[in-house]
C-alpha cells in the first residue's frame, strides 16, 4: 500500500527584505496543486535554508528575493546544497530578477527563475516535470 | 541498508531520507524499524495538543531552548493538515522555531497529515523512532490544531501535555470526555490574557475532582510562550513526569503496550496488502472484492467465504514465504 511521492517544497526568504506575499501567493498555489509547502519565513540565511532543506528532505528548494542580492544569495544556497550532497534538488527563484542576470543565474546552478506575472500553473508544470521522483 | 548505518552513525541527510521512506510507506519500513530497534528506548517523546492558534508552536519553540541550554540532543516532529481537496499542505510551523535552524543538536521535521485524522501523521510513529534511534533525548512530537475527540497523540507520547487558553471556554466544557482527559500536563498559555486564571481555577478543580491516577497529581501551569515566561515550570513539570512512569514502573507498561499494538498492526498490515496483491493474479479474491462493490455480496460472508478458503490461504501463506 505504497504511497505515491508527494512532491515537497521549501519555500524560503533569503536576505532582508520583507516582501513575502509573492512567496506566500506560490506556497498556496503550489498547495492547492497537491504538493506539500514548508514555509520557513523572512530573513533566511543560505545555512538556515540548505538546514531546513536537509531536514525537511525537499525536492525543491524555492527562493524568493526582492532585494537585489540574488547574485549573491541564490548561488550560495545552491552551492551549499551540492557541499551536503543534496545537488538533486531543484533550485528556482523567483522575485524582481533583472532579465539580463537569468542567465548567471542558471550558469550557478539556479534551475529556473520565474518573474512577476508567472502564473502558478507554469510554475507547478516546471516542479512536476523537473523535481526528482525517487 | 546503508541508509540505517549512516543514519546510526550521526548523519542528519539519512535521517531524513528514512522518515521519507517511512511516509510514503516504502517497502523496505519493515526491514529498517527491524534495523534500528536495538538503538531504540533512550528518547522521551513529549506531545503537545491543543486548538489551533493555542501557540503549540512557540511553547516547543521555547521548550526545546530549555532542554538544549541542559545538554539534550531534540528532535521535533510538527504536523499540519493536508487539503481534503488537493491533497496538498502548507506546513509552517517551523517558522515560530527559526532560532533553532543552525543547531546541530536540534532535528526539525514537519510532516503532512495526508489521510490521518486523528490529529497526527501516521509517519509521525516511525518519525519518532528513527529520531530516537538517532539519539535524541527528547523528542517533541506537536500535532496539528485539534478540536475534542483527535486524541491520537496519547498513543505516541510518554507524556501529553494539552495546550489551552483563556477563550476555551466555560466550566462546562472542561466536563466534557475527550481532549481534556489526556492530559498528563495542562498548559494555560497567553495567561496575560483576560479569563486565564479563570481556566486554569476551571481545570484545577476538574484535576482534582477525578484524579486521573493517584501517582500523578496532574498540574495546571500558566505560561506566555512569547515572551518565555513559564517554560522552565513546564519543563521540571515534564521531567517529573518522565520520573514519575519510570519510578512506578508505568513506563515500561506504556512502552510494552505500544510495542504490542505495532506487532498487531505489522502483520495486520502485511497480510492486507498480500492479499491485494493476490487479487491481481487470484480470481477468488477479485470476484469476492468486485462483488462486495456492487452489492451483490455483504462484506462480511464475502470476508469469510475469504478466510475458509484453505487453497486461498495456502497460497498467501506461499506468497509471504517468497517475499522473505
Amino acid at each position: 500500500m505504497a504511497e505515491e511521492k508527494k512532491i515537497r517544497v521549501l519555500m524560503a526568504k533569503p536576505g532582508l527584505d520583507g516582501h513575502d506575499r509573492g512567496a506566500r501567493v506560490l506556497t498556496l498555489g503550489l498547495r492547492d496543486e497537491g504538493m506539500e509547502v514548508i514555509y520557513t519565513g523572512l530573513r533566511q540565511s543560505p545555512e538556515m535554508i540548505v538546514q531546513a532543506a536537509i531536514q525537511e528532505d525537499v525536492d525543491v528548494v524555492g527562493l524568493s528575493c526582492l532585494s537585489g542580492a540574488h547574485k549573491t544569495l541564490f548561488p550560495a544556497v545552491v552551492n551549499q546544497l551540492k557541499d551536503k550532497g543534496a545537488s538533486d534538488i531543484l533550485v528556482i527563484g523567483g522575485g524582481i530578477i533583472p532579465k539580463e542576470d537569468v542567465p548567471f543565474l542558471q550558469d550557478k546552478g539556479v534551475n529556473a527563475v520565474f518573474g512577476p506575472g508567472t502564473s502558478i500553473k507554469e510554475i507547478a508544470t516546471f516542479i512536476k516535470e523537473n523535481a526528482r521522483k525517487n | 541498508m546503508e541508509l540505517v548505518d549512516k543514519m546510526l552513525a550521526g548523519n542528519d541527510a539519512s535521517l531524513a531520507r528514512l522518515i521519507t521512506l517511512v511516509e510514503k510507506e516504502a517497502p523496505e519500513v519493515p526491514q529498517i524499524m527491524s534495523r534500528i530497534y536495538p538503538s531504540l528506548g533512550g528518547a522521551h517523546s513529549v506531545g503537545f495538543t491543543g486548538p489551533p492558534g493555542a501557540g503549540k508552536s512557540s511553547l516547543v519553540d521555547r521548550l526545546t531552548a530549555a532542554i538544549r541550554a541542559k545538554g539534550f540532543g531534540v528532535g521535533i516532529i510538527a504536523c499540519d493538515p493536508s487539503s481534503p481537496f488537493s491533497g496538498g499542505a502548507v506546513l509552517g510551523d517551523r517558522i515560530r522555531m527559526q532560532q533553532h535552524y543552525l543547531d546541530g543538536g536540534v532535528f526539525i521535521r514537519s510532516l503532512a497529515t495526508r489521510d490521518s485524522r486523528g490529529g497526527l501523521a501516521r509517519a509521525a510513529r516511525g518519525a519518532f523512532k528513527l529520531m530516537d534511534a538517532f539519539g535524541k533525548d527528547y523528542v517533541l512530537i506537536e500535532t496539528v490544531g485539534v478540536g475534542q475527540t483527535e486524541l491520537d497523540i496519547v498513543d505516541a507520547a510518554d507524556t501529553t501535555v494539552v495546550i489551552l487558553v483563556p477563550e476555551a471556554g466555560d466550566a462546562i466544557q472542561t466536563m466534557k470526555a475527550g481532549l481534556l482527559e489526556i492530559a498528563d500536563i495542562f498548559v494555560v498559555n497567553k495567561a496575560d490574557r483576560d479569563g486565564a486564571d479563570a481556566l486554569a481555577v476551571e481545570l484545577e478543580k476538574m484535576v482534582n475532582q477525578s484524579p486521573k491516577q493517584e501517582w500523578w497529581q496532574v498540574p495546571v501551569i500558566m505560561t506566555q510562550a512569547v515572551k518565555d515566561v513559564g517554560t522552565e515550570e513546564l519543563l521540571e513539570s515534564i521531567l517529573k513526569h518522565r520520573e514519575a512512569l519510570e519510578q512506578t514502573g508505568r513506563m515500561a507498561l506504556l512502552r510494552g503496550r505500544r510495542r504490542r499494538g505495532e506487532f498487531l498492526q505489522t502483520i495486520q498490515q502485511r497480510l492486507l496488502s498480500r492479499l491485494l496483491k493476490l487479487a491481481d493474479k487470484d480470481g477468488g479474491i477479485k470476484a469476492a472484492l468486485e462483488g462486495v462493490e456492487r452489492g451483490e455480496i455483504d462484506p462480511y460472508s464475502a470476508s469469510m467465504e475469504i478466510l475458509s478458503n484453505k487453497e486461498l490461504l495456502h497460497h498467501l501463506l506461499a506468497e509471504l514465504e517468497q517475499e522473505e
